[in-house]
Protein backbone atom coordinates (compact mmCIF):
# COMPACT_ATOMS: atom_id res chain seq x y z
CA UNK A 1 0.00 0.00 0.00
CA UNK A 2 2.84 2.27 0.81
CA UNK A 3 4.25 1.21 -3.01
CA UNK A 4 1.03 2.47 -4.44
CA UNK A 5 0.88 5.96 -2.32
CA UNK A 6 4.61 6.68 -3.10
CA UNK A 7 4.44 5.57 -6.73
CA UNK A 8 2.82 9.28 -7.83
CA UNK A 9 5.77 11.29 -5.89
CA UNK A 10 8.39 8.96 -7.69
CA UNK A 11 7.30 9.78 -10.96
CA UNK A 12 7.79 13.80 -10.37
CA UNK A 13 10.91 13.86 -11.57
CA UNK A 14 10.63 12.15 -14.53
CA UNK A 15 10.44 13.97 -18.28
CA UNK A 16 7.11 14.03 -19.54
CA UNK A 17 7.13 11.70 -21.79
CA UNK A 18 8.65 9.09 -19.64
CA UNK A 19 5.96 9.92 -16.93
CA UNK A 20 3.48 9.43 -19.58
CA UNK A 21 4.04 5.78 -20.29
CA UNK A 22 5.08 4.84 -16.83
CA UNK A 23 1.84 5.89 -16.19
CA UNK A 24 0.06 3.76 -18.62
CA UNK A 25 1.91 1.07 -17.31
CA UNK A 26 0.65 1.86 -14.07
CA UNK A 27 -2.74 2.63 -15.25
CA UNK A 28 -4.06 -1.43 -15.43
CA UNK A 29 -4.06 -3.24 -12.13
CA UNK A 30 -1.82 -6.96 -12.45
CA UNK A 31 -4.22 -9.75 -13.72
CA UNK A 32 -3.93 -12.25 -9.88
CA UNK A 33 -4.51 -15.21 -12.81
CA UNK A 34 -1.92 -14.24 -14.89
CA UNK A 35 0.97 -14.08 -12.28
CA UNK A 36 -0.37 -17.85 -11.85
CA UNK A 37 0.50 -18.69 -15.10
CA UNK A 38 4.55 -17.05 -15.02
CA UNK A 39 5.59 -19.06 -11.70
CA UNK A 40 7.62 -21.81 -12.62
CA UNK A 41 6.04 -25.31 -12.15
CA UNK A 42 7.92 -28.01 -9.13
CA UNK A 43 9.42 -30.76 -10.88
CA UNK A 44 6.65 -33.13 -9.06
CA UNK A 45 4.33 -30.93 -10.69
CA UNK A 46 6.18 -31.34 -14.34
CA UNK A 47 6.39 -35.26 -13.66
CA UNK A 48 2.54 -34.91 -12.91
CA UNK A 49 1.92 -32.89 -16.01
CA UNK A 50 3.66 -35.19 -18.44
CA UNK A 51 2.08 -38.33 -16.85
CA UNK A 52 -1.45 -37.09 -17.43
CA UNK A 53 -0.54 -35.73 -20.51
CA UNK A 54 1.14 -39.53 -21.80
CA UNK A 55 -2.99 -41.10 -20.27
CA UNK A 56 -4.86 -38.63 -22.14
CA UNK A 57 -2.93 -39.49 -25.23
CA UNK A 58 -3.42 -43.17 -24.95
CA UNK A 59 -7.02 -42.50 -24.41
CA UNK A 60 -6.75 -40.50 -27.47
CA UNK A 61 -5.81 -43.10 -29.44
CA UNK A 62 -8.15 -45.93 -27.88
CA UNK A 63 -11.37 -43.39 -28.37
CA UNK A 64 -9.80 -42.55 -32.13
CA UNK A 65 -9.56 -46.20 -32.96
CA UNK A 66 -12.74 -47.20 -31.28
CA UNK A 67 -14.49 -44.26 -33.50
CA UNK A 68 -13.20 -45.74 -36.45
CA UNK A 69 -14.31 -48.84 -35.95
CA UNK A 70 -18.11 -47.49 -35.53
CA UNK A 71 -17.55 -45.34 -38.77
CA UNK A 72 -16.15 -48.76 -40.44
CA UNK A 73 -19.32 -50.56 -39.36
CA UNK A 74 -21.43 -47.54 -40.53
CA UNK A 75 -19.78 -47.83 -43.58
CA UNK A 76 -20.16 -51.49 -43.88
CA UNK A 77 -23.86 -51.02 -43.21
CA UNK A 78 -24.09 -47.84 -45.32
CA UNK A 79 -24.61 -45.27 -43.08
CA UNK A 80 -21.90 -43.91 -43.48
CA UNK A 81 -21.63 -40.39 -45.69
CA UNK A 82 -19.22 -39.15 -47.32
CA UNK A 83 -18.91 -37.70 -51.14
CA UNK A 84 -17.62 -40.74 -53.27
CA UNK A 85 -15.98 -38.14 -55.49
CA UNK A 86 -13.86 -36.25 -52.26
CA UNK A 87 -13.31 -40.18 -52.12
CA UNK A 88 -11.52 -40.72 -55.52
CA UNK A 89 -9.58 -37.65 -54.96
CA UNK A 90 -8.12 -39.11 -52.14
CA UNK A 91 -7.27 -42.53 -53.97
CA UNK A 92 -5.88 -40.53 -56.54
CA UNK A 93 -3.69 -38.55 -54.39
CA UNK A 94 -2.26 -41.21 -51.89
CA UNK A 95 -2.36 -43.91 -55.24
CA UNK A 96 -1.32 -42.71 -58.37
CA UNK A 97 0.25 -39.15 -57.35
CA UNK A 98 2.42 -41.34 -55.09
CA UNK A 99 3.94 -43.51 -58.30
CA UNK A 100 7.13 -41.06 -58.91
CA UNK A 101 8.46 -41.06 -55.59
CA UNK A 102 7.93 -44.95 -54.65
CA UNK A 103 9.22 -45.34 -58.42
CA UNK A 104 12.76 -43.48 -57.61
CA UNK A 105 12.90 -44.71 -53.56
CA UNK A 106 12.28 -48.76 -54.48
CA UNK A 107 14.56 -48.52 -57.48
CA UNK A 108 17.35 -47.22 -55.91
CA UNK A 109 16.47 -49.63 -52.50
CA UNK A 110 16.99 -52.53 -54.95
CA UNK A 111 20.19 -51.11 -56.63
CA UNK A 112 21.71 -50.25 -52.83
CA UNK A 113 20.93 -54.00 -51.74
CA UNK A 114 22.15 -55.95 -54.95
CA UNK A 115 25.79 -53.84 -54.77
CA UNK A 116 25.80 -54.33 -50.76
CA UNK A 117 25.17 -58.01 -51.30
CA UNK A 118 27.39 -58.39 -54.67
CA UNK A 119 30.51 -57.22 -53.06
CA UNK A 120 30.24 -59.72 -50.40
CA UNK A 121 28.43 -62.66 -52.54
CA UNK A 122 31.53 -62.29 -55.42
CA UNK A 123 33.68 -62.85 -52.57
CA UNK A 124 32.76 -66.63 -53.07
CA UNK A 125 31.43 -66.50 -56.36
CA UNK A 126 27.76 -66.65 -55.46
CA UNK A 127 26.99 -63.25 -57.63
CA UNK A 128 23.90 -64.84 -58.70
CA UNK A 129 22.30 -65.22 -55.13
CA UNK A 130 22.49 -61.45 -55.40
CA UNK A 131 18.60 -62.01 -57.28
CA UNK A 132 17.42 -63.81 -54.27
CA UNK A 133 18.58 -61.62 -51.76
CA UNK A 134 17.29 -58.87 -53.41
CA UNK A 135 14.14 -60.07 -53.98
CA UNK A 136 13.49 -61.72 -50.61
CA UNK A 137 14.63 -58.55 -49.05
CA UNK A 138 11.99 -56.31 -51.32
CA UNK A 139 8.97 -58.45 -50.87
CA UNK A 140 9.31 -59.75 -47.25
CA UNK A 141 10.52 -55.75 -45.63
CA UNK A 142 12.24 -52.98 -47.82
CA UNK A 143 8.89 -52.84 -50.11
CA UNK A 144 6.78 -52.55 -48.00
CA UNK A 145 8.51 -50.39 -45.52
CA UNK A 146 10.30 -48.03 -47.81
CA UNK A 147 6.68 -47.25 -49.26
CA UNK A 148 4.97 -47.06 -45.80
CA UNK A 149 8.02 -44.33 -44.70
CA UNK A 150 7.58 -42.38 -48.16
CA UNK A 151 3.74 -42.75 -47.43
CA UNK A 152 4.17 -41.14 -44.27
CA UNK A 153 6.31 -38.42 -44.63
CA UNK A 154 3.67 -37.46 -47.80
CA UNK A 155 0.36 -38.71 -47.20
CA UNK A 156 0.33 -38.96 -43.51
CA UNK A 157 1.23 -35.57 -43.13
CA UNK A 158 -0.98 -34.61 -45.68
CA UNK A 159 -3.77 -35.41 -43.85
CA UNK A 160 -2.77 -33.89 -40.47
CA UNK A 161 -2.15 -30.41 -41.98
CA UNK A 162 -5.28 -30.94 -44.45
CA UNK A 163 -7.36 -31.57 -40.97
CA UNK A 164 -5.68 -29.77 -38.81
CA UNK A 165 -6.28 -26.39 -40.92
CA UNK A 166 -9.55 -27.35 -42.07
CA UNK A 167 -9.98 -27.44 -37.92
CA UNK A 168 -8.03 -24.21 -37.60
CA UNK A 169 -10.73 -22.73 -40.05
CA UNK A 170 -13.80 -24.13 -38.24
CA UNK A 171 -14.40 -26.08 -41.68
CA UNK A 172 -15.25 -28.98 -38.99
CA UNK A 173 -16.65 -27.42 -36.76
CA UNK A 174 -19.01 -26.10 -40.16
CA UNK A 175 -19.39 -29.63 -41.21
CA UNK A 176 -20.75 -30.75 -37.95
CA UNK A 177 -23.58 -27.73 -37.27
CA UNK A 178 -25.23 -29.23 -41.21
CA UNK A 179 -25.74 -32.92 -39.10
CA UNK A 180 -22.58 -34.48 -41.34
CA UNK A 181 -20.96 -36.68 -39.07
CA UNK A 182 -17.35 -34.81 -39.46
CA UNK A 183 -15.77 -38.47 -38.89
CA UNK A 184 -17.66 -40.57 -41.43
CA UNK A 185 -16.99 -37.51 -44.23
CA UNK A 186 -13.49 -36.77 -43.26
CA UNK A 187 -11.53 -39.76 -41.97
CA UNK A 188 -13.47 -42.18 -43.11
CA UNK A 189 -12.62 -41.90 -46.96
CA UNK A 190 -8.76 -41.09 -46.12
CA UNK A 191 -8.52 -44.51 -44.24
CA UNK A 192 -10.37 -46.42 -46.75
CA UNK A 193 -8.08 -45.18 -49.70
CA UNK A 194 -5.04 -45.30 -47.59
CA UNK A 195 -5.76 -49.30 -47.50
CA UNK A 196 -6.47 -49.59 -50.57
CA UNK A 197 -3.90 -48.04 -52.15
CA UNK A 198 -1.04 -48.77 -49.62
CA UNK A 199 -0.94 -53.05 -51.09
CA UNK A 200 -0.97 -51.78 -54.38
CA UNK A 201 1.79 -49.53 -54.09
CA UNK A 202 3.65 -52.45 -52.09
CA UNK A 203 3.38 -54.85 -54.79
CA UNK A 204 4.98 -51.98 -57.42
CA UNK A 205 7.52 -50.85 -55.29
CA UNK A 206 8.63 -54.45 -55.20
CA UNK A 207 8.89 -54.71 -59.02
CA UNK A 208 10.40 -51.86 -58.92
CA UNK A 209 13.11 -53.08 -56.73
CA UNK A 210 13.69 -56.41 -58.18
CA UNK A 211 14.05 -54.60 -61.66
CA UNK A 212 16.72 -51.96 -59.62
CA UNK A 213 18.68 -55.17 -58.54
CA UNK A 214 18.31 -56.57 -62.13
CA UNK A 215 20.49 -53.49 -63.44
CA UNK A 216 23.17 -54.20 -60.94
CA UNK A 217 22.77 -57.74 -61.98
CA UNK A 218 23.54 -56.65 -65.57
CA UNK A 219 26.27 -54.67 -64.55
CA UNK A 220 27.68 -57.52 -63.12
CA UNK A 221 27.24 -60.26 -65.79
CA UNK A 222 24.30 -61.55 -64.35
CA UNK A 223 21.95 -61.94 -67.82
CA UNK A 224 18.42 -60.43 -66.91
CA UNK A 225 16.40 -63.64 -68.26
CA UNK A 226 18.77 -65.32 -65.64
CA UNK A 227 18.49 -63.07 -63.19
CA UNK A 228 14.94 -62.98 -63.48
CA UNK A 229 14.28 -66.95 -63.37
CA UNK A 230 16.37 -66.41 -59.96
CA UNK A 231 14.54 -64.01 -58.22
CA UNK A 232 11.34 -66.85 -59.32
CA UNK A 233 12.93 -69.67 -57.60
CA UNK A 234 12.55 -67.83 -54.34
CA UNK A 235 9.63 -65.18 -54.83
CA UNK A 236 7.02 -66.90 -54.53
CA UNK A 237 2.95 -65.90 -53.35
CA UNK A 238 3.47 -66.95 -49.74
CA UNK A 239 6.43 -64.69 -49.33
CA UNK A 240 5.18 -62.10 -51.00
CA UNK A 241 1.86 -61.73 -49.59
CA UNK A 242 3.89 -61.40 -46.35
CA UNK A 243 4.59 -57.95 -47.13
CA UNK A 244 1.43 -56.82 -48.85
CA UNK A 245 -0.16 -58.51 -45.62
CA UNK A 246 1.62 -55.82 -43.61
CA UNK A 247 1.41 -52.98 -45.89
CA UNK A 248 -2.89 -52.95 -45.16
CA UNK A 249 -1.64 -52.40 -41.20
CA UNK A 250 0.92 -49.73 -42.27
CA UNK A 251 -1.57 -48.11 -44.17
CA UNK A 252 -4.01 -47.98 -41.62
CA UNK A 253 -1.71 -46.64 -39.25
CA UNK A 254 -0.27 -44.09 -41.37
CA UNK A 255 -3.72 -43.05 -41.99
CA UNK A 256 -5.00 -43.55 -38.38
CA UNK A 257 -2.01 -40.77 -37.25
CA UNK A 258 -2.51 -38.50 -39.37
CA UNK A 259 -5.81 -38.02 -39.33
CA UNK A 260 -6.01 -38.50 -35.10
CA UNK A 261 -3.33 -35.32 -35.08
CA UNK A 262 -5.52 -33.46 -37.54
CA UNK A 263 -8.80 -33.87 -35.98
CA UNK A 264 -7.09 -32.83 -32.18
CA UNK A 265 -4.45 -30.28 -33.95
CA UNK A 266 -4.72 -26.53 -31.86
CA UNK A 267 -6.84 -24.42 -34.08
CA UNK A 268 -3.98 -22.66 -34.80
CA UNK A 269 -0.86 -22.40 -37.65
CA UNK A 270 1.21 -23.38 -35.09
CA UNK A 271 -1.27 -26.68 -34.05
CA UNK A 272 -0.99 -27.66 -37.57
CA UNK A 273 2.76 -27.59 -37.44
CA UNK A 274 2.95 -29.57 -34.33
CA UNK A 275 0.05 -31.78 -35.47
CA UNK A 276 1.98 -32.50 -38.93
CA UNK A 277 5.27 -33.18 -36.92
CA UNK A 278 3.30 -35.77 -34.07
CA UNK A 279 1.71 -37.95 -37.39
CA UNK A 280 4.62 -38.38 -39.07
CA UNK A 281 7.02 -38.60 -35.54
CA UNK A 282 3.87 -41.54 -35.29
CA UNK A 283 3.56 -43.19 -38.22
CA UNK A 284 7.08 -44.28 -38.65
CA UNK A 285 7.10 -45.33 -35.25
CA UNK A 286 4.13 -47.16 -35.46
CA UNK A 287 5.29 -48.49 -38.68
CA UNK A 288 8.58 -50.04 -36.96
CA UNK A 289 7.22 -50.97 -33.70
CA UNK A 290 4.33 -53.31 -35.94
CA UNK A 291 7.07 -54.36 -38.08
CA UNK A 292 9.04 -55.71 -35.48
CA UNK A 293 5.73 -57.33 -34.12
CA UNK A 294 5.24 -58.97 -37.37
CA UNK A 295 8.77 -60.42 -37.63
CA UNK A 296 8.41 -61.79 -33.88
CA UNK A 297 5.12 -62.96 -35.25
CA UNK A 298 6.42 -64.82 -38.52
CA UNK A 299 9.23 -66.36 -37.10
CA UNK A 300 7.18 -67.87 -34.01
CA UNK A 301 4.53 -69.20 -36.84
CA UNK A 302 7.76 -70.62 -38.98
CA UNK A 303 6.26 -68.01 -41.86
CA UNK B 1 -37.20 -18.77 -11.14
CA UNK B 2 -34.85 -18.25 -14.12
CA UNK B 3 -35.11 -14.92 -16.01
CA UNK B 4 -37.20 -13.72 -13.83
CA UNK B 5 -36.17 -10.00 -14.69
CA UNK B 6 -37.70 -11.00 -18.16
CA UNK B 7 -41.45 -11.22 -19.03
CA UNK B 8 -41.89 -14.07 -20.66
CA UNK B 9 -41.90 -14.01 -24.52
CA UNK B 10 -44.65 -16.40 -26.19
CA UNK B 11 -42.92 -16.31 -29.36
CA UNK B 12 -39.33 -16.93 -27.88
CA UNK B 13 -37.25 -18.86 -30.56
CA UNK B 14 -34.26 -19.39 -28.56
CA UNK B 15 -34.31 -19.22 -24.54
CA UNK B 16 -31.09 -19.63 -22.33
CA UNK B 17 -31.94 -20.40 -18.81
CA UNK B 18 -29.11 -20.43 -16.37
CA UNK B 19 -26.53 -21.10 -18.19
CA UNK B 20 -22.73 -21.76 -17.22
CA UNK B 21 -20.23 -22.22 -19.85
CA UNK B 22 -16.89 -23.35 -18.57
CA UNK B 23 -13.57 -24.23 -19.97
CA UNK B 24 -12.76 -27.15 -17.40
CA UNK B 25 -13.03 -25.67 -14.15
CA UNK B 26 -12.41 -22.37 -15.90
CA UNK B 27 -15.60 -20.81 -15.73
CA UNK B 28 -15.71 -18.04 -18.84
CA UNK B 29 -19.78 -16.62 -17.82
CA UNK B 30 -22.26 -18.24 -15.15
CA UNK B 31 -26.05 -17.60 -14.65
CA UNK B 32 -26.82 -16.24 -18.44
CA UNK B 33 -30.67 -16.27 -18.46
CA UNK B 34 -32.24 -14.45 -21.64
CA UNK B 35 -34.41 -15.28 -24.35
CA UNK B 36 -34.22 -14.46 -28.40
CA UNK B 37 -37.69 -13.53 -30.14
CA UNK B 38 -39.21 -14.30 -33.13
CA UNK B 39 -38.12 -11.55 -36.15
CA UNK B 40 -35.07 -10.46 -33.41
CA UNK B 41 -32.36 -9.35 -34.78
CA UNK B 42 -30.06 -9.84 -31.45
CA UNK B 43 -26.44 -8.73 -30.47
CA UNK B 44 -24.12 -10.95 -28.41
CA UNK B 45 -21.75 -7.86 -27.32
CA UNK B 46 -19.05 -7.82 -24.71
CA UNK B 47 -15.48 -6.82 -24.62
CA UNK B 48 -12.85 -9.32 -26.39
CA UNK B 49 -12.43 -12.87 -25.12
CA UNK B 50 -15.37 -12.09 -22.53
CA UNK B 51 -16.65 -15.31 -23.98
CA UNK B 52 -19.28 -14.06 -27.01
CA UNK B 53 -18.38 -16.96 -29.16
CA UNK B 54 -18.41 -19.21 -26.77
CA UNK B 55 -21.57 -18.43 -25.99
CA UNK B 56 -22.64 -18.70 -29.64
CA UNK B 57 -20.59 -22.18 -29.68
CA UNK B 58 -23.04 -23.76 -27.01
CA UNK B 59 -26.30 -21.72 -28.62
CA UNK B 60 -25.68 -24.14 -31.68
CA UNK B 61 -24.16 -27.27 -29.71
CA UNK B 62 -20.49 -27.14 -30.12
CA UNK B 63 -20.16 -27.36 -26.76
CA UNK B 64 -21.99 -28.59 -23.56
CA UNK B 65 -22.49 -26.33 -21.12
CA UNK B 66 -21.58 -26.60 -17.78
CA UNK B 67 -24.61 -25.98 -15.86
CA UNK B 68 -28.24 -24.65 -17.74
CA UNK B 69 -29.67 -25.21 -20.82
CA UNK B 70 -30.53 -24.31 -24.19
CA UNK B 71 -34.29 -24.22 -25.68
CA UNK B 72 -35.18 -24.01 -29.42
CA UNK B 73 -39.13 -23.12 -29.12
CA UNK B 74 -39.61 -24.49 -26.23
CA UNK B 75 -37.68 -27.80 -27.12
CA UNK B 76 -35.07 -28.74 -24.90
CA UNK B 77 -31.54 -28.58 -27.29
CA UNK B 78 -28.56 -29.36 -24.60
CA UNK B 79 -30.57 -31.98 -23.37
CA UNK B 80 -30.77 -33.89 -26.28
CA UNK B 81 -28.29 -36.47 -27.31
CA UNK B 82 -25.69 -34.84 -30.06
CA UNK B 83 -26.69 -37.71 -32.33
CA UNK B 84 -30.12 -37.00 -32.08
CA UNK B 85 -29.76 -32.90 -32.92
CA UNK B 86 -30.56 -33.80 -36.57
CA UNK B 87 -34.01 -31.40 -36.35
CA UNK B 88 -32.53 -28.83 -34.45
CA UNK B 89 -29.81 -28.63 -36.80
CA UNK B 90 -32.21 -27.97 -39.61
CA UNK B 91 -33.81 -24.64 -37.50
CA UNK B 92 -30.19 -22.81 -37.26
CA UNK B 93 -27.78 -21.64 -40.09
CA UNK B 94 -24.79 -20.91 -38.90
CA UNK B 95 -21.63 -18.27 -40.36
CA UNK B 96 -18.08 -18.55 -39.18
CA UNK B 97 -16.09 -15.87 -38.33
CA UNK B 98 -14.10 -16.57 -41.05
CA UNK B 99 -16.71 -18.19 -43.33
CA UNK B 100 -15.50 -21.17 -42.97
CA UNK B 101 -16.40 -22.60 -46.82
CA UNK B 102 -14.86 -25.73 -47.21
CA UNK B 103 -11.92 -24.59 -49.61
CA UNK B 104 -11.40 -28.03 -51.24
CA UNK B 105 -14.72 -26.81 -52.61
CA UNK B 106 -16.04 -24.29 -54.82
CA UNK B 107 -18.68 -21.42 -53.71
CA UNK B 108 -21.74 -23.87 -55.29
CA UNK B 109 -20.60 -26.91 -53.92
CA UNK B 110 -20.36 -25.23 -50.34
CA UNK B 111 -23.84 -24.55 -50.66
CA UNK B 112 -25.21 -27.79 -52.29
CA UNK B 113 -23.75 -29.85 -50.36
CA UNK B 114 -25.84 -29.17 -46.92
CA UNK B 115 -28.65 -29.70 -49.53
CA UNK B 116 -27.37 -32.70 -50.75
CA UNK B 117 -26.65 -34.30 -47.48
CA UNK B 118 -29.89 -33.02 -46.04
CA UNK B 119 -32.59 -32.90 -48.86
CA UNK B 120 -33.86 -35.39 -51.44
CA UNK B 121 -34.23 -32.64 -53.99
CA UNK B 122 -32.86 -33.41 -57.13
CA UNK B 123 -29.74 -31.87 -58.60
CA UNK B 124 -31.69 -29.92 -61.35
CA UNK B 125 -33.62 -27.76 -58.06
CA UNK B 126 -30.29 -27.77 -56.17
CA UNK B 127 -28.48 -25.89 -58.79
CA UNK B 128 -31.36 -23.29 -58.83
CA UNK B 129 -31.21 -22.73 -55.09
CA UNK B 130 -27.36 -22.58 -55.35
CA UNK B 131 -28.00 -20.02 -57.64
CA UNK B 132 -30.59 -18.38 -55.55
CA UNK B 133 -29.08 -17.95 -52.15
CA UNK B 134 -25.85 -16.88 -54.02
CA UNK B 135 -27.97 -14.22 -55.85
CA UNK B 136 -29.41 -13.32 -52.35
CA UNK B 137 -25.78 -12.44 -51.06
CA UNK B 138 -24.92 -10.69 -54.41
CA UNK B 139 -22.33 -13.63 -55.49
CA UNK B 140 -24.41 -13.96 -58.74
CA UNK B 141 -21.68 -15.56 -61.06
CA UNK B 142 -18.97 -16.67 -58.93
CA UNK B 143 -20.47 -19.97 -58.31
CA UNK B 144 -17.24 -22.15 -59.67
CA UNK B 145 -14.81 -19.56 -57.66
CA UNK B 146 -12.96 -21.55 -54.64
CA UNK B 147 -13.14 -19.34 -51.54
CA UNK B 148 -8.97 -18.49 -51.53
CA UNK B 149 -10.00 -17.21 -55.01
CA UNK B 150 -12.57 -14.47 -53.66
CA UNK B 151 -11.52 -11.54 -50.98
CA UNK B 152 -12.67 -11.75 -47.03
CA UNK B 153 -15.97 -9.95 -47.51
CA UNK B 154 -17.01 -12.22 -50.17
CA UNK B 155 -15.87 -14.98 -47.79
CA UNK B 156 -18.59 -13.97 -45.19
CA UNK B 157 -20.84 -12.93 -47.58
CA UNK B 158 -20.81 -16.64 -48.98
CA UNK B 159 -20.72 -17.60 -45.70
CA UNK B 160 -23.97 -15.85 -45.18
CA UNK B 161 -25.51 -17.69 -48.05
CA UNK B 162 -24.39 -20.95 -46.94
CA UNK B 163 -25.64 -20.80 -43.26
CA UNK B 164 -29.30 -20.68 -45.42
CA UNK B 165 -28.77 -23.03 -47.56
CA UNK B 166 -31.33 -25.31 -45.62
CA UNK B 167 -33.66 -21.85 -44.74
CA UNK B 168 -33.37 -21.91 -41.72
CA UNK B 169 -35.34 -20.32 -39.16
CA UNK B 170 -32.25 -18.71 -37.12
CA UNK B 171 -29.09 -17.29 -38.28
CA UNK B 172 -26.15 -16.93 -36.52
CA UNK B 173 -23.47 -14.74 -37.71
CA UNK B 174 -19.64 -14.74 -35.63
CA UNK B 175 -18.27 -11.03 -36.42
CA UNK B 176 -19.74 -10.67 -39.88
CA UNK B 177 -18.12 -6.91 -39.73
CA UNK B 178 -14.75 -8.01 -38.68
CA UNK B 179 -11.80 -7.28 -40.93
CA UNK B 180 -14.34 -5.22 -43.55
CA UNK B 181 -14.13 -1.70 -45.02
CA UNK B 182 -16.71 0.24 -43.66
CA UNK B 183 -19.38 0.13 -46.90
CA UNK B 184 -18.60 -3.56 -47.30
CA UNK B 185 -19.54 -3.86 -43.78
CA UNK B 186 -22.44 -1.01 -44.23
CA UNK B 187 -23.31 -3.61 -47.30
CA UNK B 188 -23.61 -6.77 -44.95
CA UNK B 189 -25.48 -4.87 -42.37
CA UNK B 190 -28.32 -3.76 -44.90
CA UNK B 191 -28.17 -7.23 -46.05
CA UNK B 192 -29.05 -8.81 -42.50
CA UNK B 193 -31.56 -5.94 -41.93
CA UNK B 194 -33.16 -7.40 -45.76
CA UNK B 195 -32.82 -11.15 -44.90
CA UNK B 196 -34.76 -10.10 -41.56
CA UNK B 197 -37.42 -8.04 -43.67
CA UNK B 198 -38.00 -10.28 -46.20
CA UNK B 199 -37.67 -14.09 -44.98
CA UNK B 200 -38.23 -13.42 -41.48
CA UNK B 201 -35.49 -14.91 -40.03
CA UNK B 202 -34.34 -14.42 -36.33
CA UNK B 203 -30.97 -13.41 -36.77
CA UNK B 204 -27.94 -13.57 -33.66
CA UNK B 205 -25.02 -11.89 -34.32
CA UNK B 206 -21.76 -11.75 -32.31
CA UNK B 207 -20.21 -8.46 -32.98
CA UNK B 208 -18.67 -5.24 -31.13
CA UNK B 209 -18.44 -3.17 -33.98
CA UNK B 210 -20.63 -0.14 -32.59
CA UNK B 211 -22.29 1.06 -35.94
CA UNK B 212 -23.21 -1.74 -36.73
CA UNK B 213 -25.23 -2.69 -33.59
CA UNK B 214 -26.88 0.51 -33.40
CA UNK B 215 -28.08 0.20 -37.28
CA UNK B 216 -29.22 -2.86 -36.90
CA UNK B 217 -30.03 -4.57 -33.70
CA UNK B 218 -33.63 -4.60 -31.79
CA UNK B 219 -32.53 -6.35 -28.63
CA UNK B 220 -29.07 -7.88 -27.19
CA UNK B 221 -27.13 -9.19 -24.47
CA UNK B 222 -24.06 -7.46 -22.92
CA UNK B 223 -21.49 -9.87 -21.48
CA UNK B 224 -19.94 -8.61 -18.46
CA UNK B 225 -16.22 -9.38 -17.91
CA UNK B 226 -16.05 -8.12 -14.48
CA UNK B 227 -18.86 -9.63 -12.77
CA UNK B 228 -18.55 -13.14 -15.17
CA UNK B 229 -22.51 -12.65 -16.11
CA UNK B 230 -24.69 -10.99 -18.26
CA UNK B 231 -24.59 -6.79 -17.81
CA UNK B 232 -27.39 -6.13 -19.48
CA UNK B 233 -30.29 -7.58 -21.91
CA UNK B 234 -32.30 -5.22 -24.50
CA UNK B 235 -32.20 -2.58 -26.98
CA UNK B 236 -28.73 -1.40 -27.95
CA UNK B 237 -30.12 2.26 -28.38
CA UNK B 238 -32.20 2.17 -25.20
CA UNK B 239 -28.86 0.96 -22.79
CA UNK B 240 -26.53 3.58 -24.59
CA UNK B 241 -28.23 6.03 -22.31
CA UNK B 242 -30.84 4.10 -19.68
CA UNK B 243 -28.59 1.10 -18.71
CA UNK B 244 -28.07 0.61 -14.95
CA UNK B 245 -25.17 -1.07 -15.84
CA UNK B 246 -22.34 1.48 -16.36
CA UNK B 247 -19.95 -0.79 -17.95
CA UNK B 248 -22.86 -1.32 -20.70
CA UNK B 249 -22.97 2.46 -21.22
CA UNK B 250 -19.38 2.63 -21.40
CA UNK B 251 -19.02 -0.13 -23.81
CA UNK B 252 -21.44 1.27 -25.99
CA UNK B 253 -20.47 5.01 -25.86
CA UNK B 254 -16.93 3.76 -26.67
CA UNK B 255 -15.52 4.67 -22.76
CA UNK B 256 -17.00 8.30 -23.18
CA UNK B 257 -19.06 8.89 -20.37
CA UNK B 258 -16.04 8.35 -17.43
CA UNK B 259 -13.02 9.84 -17.07
CA UNK B 260 -10.86 8.25 -19.75
CA UNK B 261 -8.21 6.59 -17.16
CA UNK B 262 -10.94 5.54 -14.55
CA UNK B 263 -11.56 1.57 -14.58
CA UNK B 264 -15.23 0.19 -15.03
CA UNK B 265 -16.81 0.16 -11.68
CA UNK B 266 -17.76 -3.62 -11.69
CA UNK B 267 -21.14 -3.87 -10.54
CA UNK B 268 -21.33 -6.94 -8.22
Amino acid sequence: MREHAEAPTSLEGLPNNLRGLMELALAVPEESEAGDKTRPPSELKKLGTVSISVWHSVLSVAEFVGMSLLSFGRFLTGRARFRSGEFWLIVQECGANALPIVTLISFLIGLILAFVGNVQLASFGASLYVADLVGIAMVREMGVVMTAIIMSGRTGAAFAAHLGSMKANQEIDALKTFGFNAFDYLVLPRMLALVLMMPLLTIYANVVGILGGMLVGAAVGIPPALYWYETLTVVNLSNSSLGIFKSVFFGLAIAMSGCLQGMNAASSSSGVGKATTRAVVASITSIIVLDSAFAVIFTVLDI
Amino acid sequence: MSGSDEIPQPKAKVAVRDLTMAYGSFVVMRDLNFEINERDIFIIMGGSGCGKSTLLRHLIGLMEPAKGSVLYDGEDFTATDPADRGRFIKRFGVMYQSGALWSSLTLAENIALPLEENTDLPAKIIRELVSYKLALVGLSGYEDYYPAQISGGMNKRAGIARAMALDPDILFLDEPGAGLDPLSSRRLDDLILRLRDSLGSTIVIVTHELASIFAIANNSIFLDTATRTQGAIGDPNELRDHSENPAVRLFLRRGEELEPLDPPTPSS
